[in-house]
């Protein structure tokens, strides 16, 4: 499997205290990995780092075939090269509907002028129709974002990473806060997703870890504590101690 | 305009609708074209009150909806101003000129002419020489593209320094009254090139022209209410697209609009710099209504106002920041010019001159703190009737959803 990511020895000091501590990681393509951690292991920071929010003080991104280093371009072009982000606490667009949320997400250029002059194409319309459908908010396109209950609202910011058509999604705790159906969705969209794309989820929740039944990495202190099926990691010593002993 | 940009804003027709009718109802009245019932001065009044209008819409596009709280959209307005001034005055006195030197023998030579109308000019500020900046006052085209050219690469320079910067928020505001004030600072020189603190002034007298002000007043009435009609056009276009998507989103929640891979930097630049543009023509049409120009204009109390307009008016709603400028320009017209009866409490008596602006920043103190919609919120409460919002209904479709109350504990 040809790698898609590689972050090798990447460092980030805030005021002194080191989030990540000479962190490697690599994602293949289509593939599905699960990043699970105590509080404050540096989960969300790593994907800051990857989506070029937070500058790192040592290492290397490097991305795609190409291998382009994300490092020193901004967060546009790093989404614009194909890597979307779903943020912890769910961020849709409160004032807008679910319908306009889902457009400006949609895969298309970027350019102002471009957007600008843009006008919905059917074929447009028919992939926010569909997204919406895989999402389970068909009903609710004409609503505003700030309406929707707190699961919805996750779907529908998962909706929208799917619309960007990236090769890789970053997803950060997608099932905090639902209820066990609504977890189970989640889910399946997640498994769905990560048919044709690279995926990471960052999440607590053990059950919801199992049932996506990939390839497990345990974070601890800004690094790599171990790595592996999630049987394999779960009796490790370590891990039982810093993360599931607790 | 294809119909379904109507039948998507429907608004704008009614806005359009009014704004036509007022401009009708307005020249019956006046005594250029029709009977007489409103002075010209108040015909000047409205007219420029439809420019501060204009102004108003382009602020409401940059700040209620793009959320960029700019305080120095009156340089530009200014600017605008000085632009088409500069072409008046040169052109009017260039006529005086030639018509004294022509009672002389010997025919004047351009040169001649030229420093003239410097002298002319120039001399209250103790020079006859033309400066650089007026290098294209002879040129009426040159000078009307001048109006959107000179503000709008202000704009885009100082923009693009500071949004390149990411700077954001009051401090984005602070750095635009900085930059309004230094304007304002390096006019009032007398060196500066554009007659100090005198100004230009005689703007409404148009050059070649010997039509009454009665009738010329009308005529920049037309101009200005044909200016806000196709500005307010503009923008309602602009927001109600997948550009106006786009802005809503940056305003907010800036980060997230960037990890969807928009460069926030080069959407606020454009929009920070076409509202430039826009208010310059608004204040390319002001000024020939005020008569004069002068540093004074760009002080940055006057940015400010702007703002108290709009979020009077309501912000992020186009028909609201219109409402807010003309209501509360017209109310301050009133009170300033003495109009406003004195109110006599024994032991002090209020002289609304003086106690205005108290007022003025008591209703924006208190509109803040209670009626954030502003003005046009009142609009809702009518809409509302034939809408009646969902809020309270269940919000998800499942039994297991949460309710968005509890979703947020
Ligand atoms: N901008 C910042 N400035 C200072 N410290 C920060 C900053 N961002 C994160 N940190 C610190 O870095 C550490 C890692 O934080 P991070 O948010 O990445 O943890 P996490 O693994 O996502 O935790 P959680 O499971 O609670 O979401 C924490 O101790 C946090 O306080
Ligand atoms: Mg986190």
């Amino acid at each position: 499997m040809s790698t898609l990511l590689e972050v090798s020895g990447v460092s980030v000091t805030f005021d002194g205290f080191r989030a990540i501590n000479n962190l490697s990681f690599q994602i293949g393509e289509a593939e599905l990995r699960v990043v699970i951690g105590p509080n404050g292991a540096g989960k969300t920071t790593f994907m800051d780092i990857i989506t070029g929010k937070t500058r790192p003080d040592e290492g290397r991104v490097i991305w795609g075939e190409k291998s382009l280093s994300l490092l020193g371009l901004s967060e546009a072009k790093i989404a614009q090269a194909g890597i979307g982000r779903k943020f912890q606490k769910p961020t849709v667009f409160e004032d807008q509907t679910v319908h306009e949320n889902l457009l400006m997400a949609l895969q298309n250029k970027r350019g102002w002028l471009r957007v600008l002059f843009y006008r919905t194409s059917t074929d447009d319309l028919q992939k926010v129709e569909d997204l919406a459908v895989e999402i389970g908010l068909h009903h609710d396109l004409s609503r505003k974002a700030g309406e929707l209950s707190h699961g919805q609202k996750q779907w529908l910011e998962i909706g929208m990473l799917l619309a960007q058509e990236p090769r890789l999604l970053l997803v950060d705790e997608p099932a905090a806060g639902m209820t066990p159906q609504e977890r189970e969705h989640t889910t399946d969209l997640l498994l769905q997703a990560a048919r044709t794309r690279a995926v990471v989820v960052v999440e607590h929740d053990m059950e919801f870890v199992r049932r996506l039944n990939c390839k497990v990495t345990v974070l601890h202190e800004g690094s790599v504590l171990a790595e592996g099926s999630l049987d394999h990691v779960t009796s490790n010593q370590d891990v039982i101690d810093v993360y599931l002993g607790r | 305009m294809d119909r379904s940009f109507v039948a998507k804003n429907p608004s704008v027709l009614v806005f359009l609708a009014i704004l036509s009718l007022f401009t009708l109802g307005v020249t019956i009245l006046s005594e250029g074209f029709g009977i007489g019932v409103i002075s010209t001065s108040f015909v000047k009044t409205l007219g420029k009150t439809l420019c501060l209008c204009l102004i108003a819409v382009a602020m409401d596009l940059v700040w209620g909806f793009t959320g960029i709280l700019s305080l120095g959209h009156f340089a530009f307005f200014g600017l605008g101003g000085y632009m088409i001034g500069m072409w008046l005055m040169y052109e009017r006195t260039r006529l005086i000129v030639v018509d004294s030197l022509g009672q002389a023998e010997i025919p004047p030579t351009s040169a001649e002419v030229v420093d003239a109308i410097g002298i002319q000019i120039f001399g209250v500020v103790g020079s006859s020489e033309f400066p650089l900046i007026w290098a294209f006052s002879h040129s009426l085209t040159l000078q009307l593209i001048l109006i959107v050219l000179v503000p709008g690469l202000l704009a885009l320079i100082f923009g693009w320094l500071a949004f390149r910067s990411r700077v954001t928020g009051v401090y984005l505001s602070i750095l635009t009254q900085a930059m309004t004030l230094a304007l304002a600072l390096y006019l009032f020189q007398n060196d500066s090139g554009l007659r100090g603190n005198n100004g230009l002034s005689g703007l409404q007298n148009l050059p070649g022209v010997t039509t009454s002000q009665d009738v010329v007043s009308i005529w920049f009435l037309w101009a200005s209410a044909l200016a806000l009609g196709l500005g307010y056009m503009l923008v309602v276009w602009l927001v109600s697209g997948k550009f106006g998507s786009v802005i809503r989103g940056i305003r907010d929640n800036e980060a997230r609009v960037r990890f969807l891979g928009y460069s926030v930097e080069v959407y606020k630049l454009a929009v920070f710099t076409l509202t430039a543009c826009i208010a310059a023509i608004a204040g390319a049409l002001y000024y020939p209504q005020a008569g004069i120009i002068n540093p004074e204009e760009m002080a940055p109390i006057a940015s400010i106002y702007l703002a108290v307009w709009v979020a009077i008016g309501g912000r992020g709603r186009l028909y609201g920041a219109v409402i807010g400028a003309a209501f509360v320009s017209l109310l301050s017209t009133w009170f300033t010019g003495g109009q406003a009866p004195d109110i006599p409490l024994g032991f002090y008596t209020i002289k609304w001159v003086d106690w205005w602006q108290v007022l003025l920043g008591v209703t924006f103190v208190l509109v803040t703190l209670f009626a954030p919609q502003g003005i046009g919120g009142l609009f809702d409460l009518w809409t509302d009737r034939r809408h009646p919002d969902r809020h309270g209904a269940n919000l998800g479709p499942d039994d297991g959803a949460l309710r968005e109350k509890e979703a947020i504990e």
